[in-house]
């Protein structure tokens, strides 16, 4: 087996925009992940960990991620490396916010 | 966070007079104002930024399910309500189906960890299928106040 089919990549990021991971910056992500083959999983770092499926806005509304939250970034595939890259210069560009 | 912190019970409508969104956003409005939730003078400027979100990007997410939201000066406490429809409303769903119930949230400008964990719970409980398919089949404000009762406390 080729060693990159089943290349898993994780990442830690913080969450860097005011408004936190509302709706719009949600569908953002979702969007962005399902351009990938790799499952993407996110979860939060702390007190109460959470995690959720990367390609489920509900799922990712769900972990009502606010300003300064730390997410642990998984993807699992054949394009693993650029889910993580992609995906985490998504939420550290702020979604475009302020 | 509860969804009777921000719920406003009398505001529920069983059943929707509307079948498109737009009306559906004015008829939700227009109840949390005639409940005391919002000033009168203020539905406008609410609808009209609703519909530019929505515009946006449809808070359709699937499943017979629509959660518009909006942040909004007007809006001095957060407030919510919710909206059911048997026929079903085009919502522009990202599903394509239409939707049956509608959960609509409206939150002060500057409280974003409020407006998130309001979110939570809102998805939280339409993520369950169970919860889901009873909202879907309350057809009375006192079956909808029930069903988020029960959520609250857990049950």
């Amino acid at each position: 087996m080729h060693p990159q089919t089943m290349a898993s990549v994780s990442r830690e990021v913080v969450i860097a925009n005011r408004l936190g991971l509302h709706a719009r910056p949600a569908m953002q992500f979702v969007d962005l992940a399902n351009r990938f083959r790799s499952s993407v999983r996110v979860e939060t770092l702390g007190d109460k960990p959470q995690q959720a499926d990367g390609k489920s806005v509900m799922q990712m509304i769900v972990l009502a991620a606010v300003e300064g939250t730390r997410l642990r970034l998984t993807a699992e595939g054949d394009d693993a490396e650029e889910a993580v890259a992609k995906l985490a210069e998504l939420i550290e560009s702020k979604f475009g916010e302020e | 966070m509860k969804f009777s912190d921000f719920i406003v019970e009398k505001a529920i409508i069983p059943e929707l007079k509307s079948h498109d969104r737009d009306g559906v956003l004015r008829e939700l409005v227009t109840a949390l104002a005639a409940n005391g939730a919002l000033p009168a003078a203020a539905v406008e400027d609410v609808v009209a930024a609703l519909i530019k979100r929505e515009k946006n990007g449809s808070t359709g997410f699937g499943k017979g399910v629509a959660v518009p939201h909006v942040k909004h000066p007007r809006v001095r406490k957060m407030v919510g309500t919710i909206g059911r429809s048997t026929r079903g409303i085009d919502f522009a769903a990202l599903d394509h189906q239409p939707v049956y119930s509608v959960v609509l949230l409206l939150s002060p400008e500057n409280q974003p960890q409020q407006h998130l964990a309001a979110m939570n719970i809102i998805f939280t409980n339409l993520q369950k299928d169970t919860f889901r398919k009873f909202l879907r089949q309350s057809a009375t404000m006192a079956a909808i106040k029930d069903l988020l009762d029960e959520a609250d406390s857990g049950r």
